[in-house]
């Protein structure tokens, strides 16, 4: 289906389990409706590769994953010439007393022997429907690649030299994610909608908590969910995003837990936080954190 | 001396060369239009020559150094060195567009402050000669009169250096690192298919990201000022380099970010935005502290691809030793060097003894000193250097 209002956008992204923020499910749908890219910024594990997911469903279409990273260039990217192939065929053609350079030339350099990359592969709609591509970690690839992006983004097509310009037939939804570990280039952001995911509110995370992790008890997820946020408040390294919940929900739930303990904490932390100095920091302060996780909410 | 049309001829192509050799990206148009204006002028007329040469050859102000010393080297052998040194040797600085946007400069024309003020300044209105200029370079920050500080902050803007590299994951076509079957295959298409010449590619190297750190806080006030103009003079100096990523802080009880503040190419200007934005200026020091909040809020994104970092700071903090020496580690362990700049480290007999030091010494790569111009240059020397001791 493709949403014909915001509203729509929200309910069709949480029919499929994603709970989105109303600003979220704004730039979602102009993103859509506009035919431009989405660029979601935020912590790591807010849910930003996740929603790409997501629409990929409720569009039911193919989702395209490139993953950036430093020196990313054109062969994997966008295409490569399958060598092999192509010098088995030129003995063939050989072997069958091809003489004419030209014609070997034209042979060889069909789009057969063409080996696509992701980016070639989202200008191809399937069944009328042109697909979900995700860049996924864009601030991880180098500015070379940002700038052939950028041209990829305007036009919508992909010139290769040897078999001609190819176009898209339908653009593709694109989504590009950064976790800022560098500026993405002005020019590329203003090209895009951009949206920045937050840490959700304690509601929103209780929710993505029942709805990823069935079977988890009510006043476990509660609870959890309360601790982790008021663990976010503590002056960390790198605080504990969605995923690293939902982590630690399922684990909770695999030990058998009802409710949090302050030894089943001090035990899993691990689960939750990635630098020993944030385990300790955290582990100092469990009593206290478990202390207003388990204070009646209102 | 005599010299053929036929032999000039070859050694303006093989100037061209020798060009191309220091990094300097010329055409061969480029070098037929130098060859056609040659027959325009009178190529005895060294100036002229040199002039032609330049403005045929060089596109980027940022070349002019390397272009003089390469123009100075090749003609030499010529006979043709009797050159007025100044015309091959640029610095400080070629003639700028805009005077006013860029003081600090030997100044031939009067700054705007002065312009209106109408007060002659004997020091600002003539070039230093060389021995004053070396005079200078060891004279220590905090016993400059105001009118040496004012020559030592043009001589700033006269750097020039090579930055570091660093050896990036992109690949070029050349060099002898990986196969480029790419290149190799179209190249066999030639020979019916048959891999005579075995294409490769090589990894890219690009400039180093750099962080400074620079403390402002009261002990430090002697040297703040002058540190603010060198790191003005560096990131201008940085940017006509290519190297595009220089993040500046300050800190005194708390981080400043700087960065954007320092692009303005007015120095006054910069300056004054950043006295604005800054706080904690001439206050307390809590190195610990400050560190902290960077490598919370700011190392992750300003560290990446092989960052140098400089703390600039005398040592005296006023916050806990432990939290210091804490963060210095994980600043250490996130960058790529990390070097501490100490404008005590110029005075005789000085020991880093302050508990801050002691506590952050043993997270530094580097220990230099910065007190005077010498030392500044040293810094630059050994910031070049840098990508030979590492990687």
């Amino acid at each position: 289906m493709f949403p014909t209002s915001v509203e729509e956008t929200q309910k069709a992204l949480e029919a499929h389990h994603y709970i989105a923020d109303k600003g979220l499910s704004v730039a979602v749908f102009l993103a859509l409706k506009l035919g431009r890219p989405l660029l979601l910024e935020g912590e790591p594990g807010v849910g930003k590769t996740e929603i790409v997911k997501v629409l990929s469903e409720v569009l039911s279409t193919r989702l395209i994953r490139l993953q950036c990273y430093e020196g990313l260039d054109i062969s994997s990217a966008v295409y490569e010439w399958d060598y092999a192939r192509q010098m088995m065929q030129i003995r063939l053609l050989e072997a069958s007393g091809e003489r004419d350079q030209e014609k070997v030339r034209h042979e060889v350099f069909s789009q057969e022997f063409l080996l696509k990359r992701p980016l070639l592969q989202a200008l191809e709609s399937v069944g009328g429907k042109a697909p979900v591509l995700l860049i996924d970690e864009l601030d991880r690839a180098d500015e070379e690649f940002e700038a052939f992006l950028l041209e990829f983004l305007s036009d919508w097509q992909i010139t290769v030299p040897e078999v001609g310009t190819l176009k898209a037939q339908k653009p593709p939804v694109v989504v590009i994610t950064s976790n800022r570990t560098r500026e993405i280039h002005d020019a590329l952001k203003r090209r895009c909608m951009y949206y920045w995911i937050d840490y959700p509110s304690f509601e929103k995370e209780y929710r993505i908590v029942r709805e990823k992790v069935p079977g988890v008890p009510e006043k476990l997820a509660q609870q959890a969910v309360a601790f982790v946020q008021a663990l976010r408040q503590q002056d960390l390294y790198k605080a504990p995003g969605v995923a690293e919940t939902l982590d630690w929900a399922s684990s909770l739930l695999a030990l058998g837990q009802t409710e949090l303990s302050l030894e089943v904490v001090q035990e899993t932390l691990g689960v939750l936080l990635k630098y020993q100095d944030d385990v300790v920091k955290a582990k100092n302060q469990a009593r206290d954190l478990l202390a207003r996780a388990q204070m009646p909410r209102v | 001396m005599t010299v053929s049309t036929a032999q000039l001829l070859s050694h303006v192509v093989a100037f061209a060369r020798s060009l191309r050799h220091e990094g300097i990206v010329v055409t061969p148009g480029q070098t037929a239009t130098f060859a056609r204006a040659l027959g325009e002028i009178s190529i005895f007329d060294p100036e002229a020559f040199f002039y032609a040469a330049q403005s045929t050859l060089l596109t980027r102000q940022e070349d002019r150094a390397k272009f003089a010393e390469a123009f100075r080297k090749f003609w030499r052998h010529l006979g043709l060195e009797r050159f007025p040194a100044e015309l091959l040797n640029p610095t400080p600085l070629p003639p700028k567009k805009d005077p006013k946007a860029r003081p600090g400069e030997v100044g031939r024309e009067p700054r705007s402050s002065e312009q209106s003020s109408n007060q002659p300044q004997p020091v600002v209105d003539r070039a230093l000669t060389f021995s004053e200029t070396e005079v200078l370079k060891q004279k220590r920050f905090d016993q400059m009169s105001e009118a040496e500080l004012e020559a030592a902050r043009r001589l700033l803007y006269s750097l020039v250096w090579n930055p570091p590299q660093r050896r990036t994951r992109r690949l070029k076509a050349g060099g002898k690192e990986l196969l480029d079957l790419r290149r190799s295959f179209r190249r066999s298409l030639k020979h019916q298919g048959e891999l005579v010449v075995l294409e490769q590619r090589s990894r890219k190297h690009k400039p180093r990201p750099i962080v400074v750190l620079a403390d402002v806080s009261g002990s430090m006030e002697r040297y703040a000022r002058m540190l603010l103009h060198f790191l003005h003079a560096f990131s201008l100096v940085q940017a006509r380099q290519g190297v595009r990523q220089i993040e500046s802080f300050t800190f005194g009880t708390r981080l400043t970010r700087i960065t954007r503040l320092l692009k303005h190419r007015s120095v006054d200007t910069a300056l004054a935005q950043v006295g604005q934005q800054v706080k904690d200026w001439s206050g307390g020091t809590r190195i610990g502290a400050c560190l902290h909040s960077f490598n919370q809020g700011w190392a992750k994104r300003v560290l990446g691809r092989g960052a140098i970092v400089l703390v600039i700071s005398d040592g005296w903090d006023q916050g806990e030793p432990e939290l210091l020496a804490f963060e210095m580690e994980r600043l250490q362990k996130s960058c790529h060097r990390l070097i501490w700049l100490n404008p005590l480290l110029g005075t005789p007999g000085y020991q880093p003894l302050t508990r801050g030091l002691v506590a952050a010494m043993p997270f530094i790569d580097d220990f230099l000193p910065v007190h005077n111009l010498h030392s500044l240059e040293q810094l630059v020397k050994a910031l070049e250097g840098l990508d030979r001791h590492q990687d």
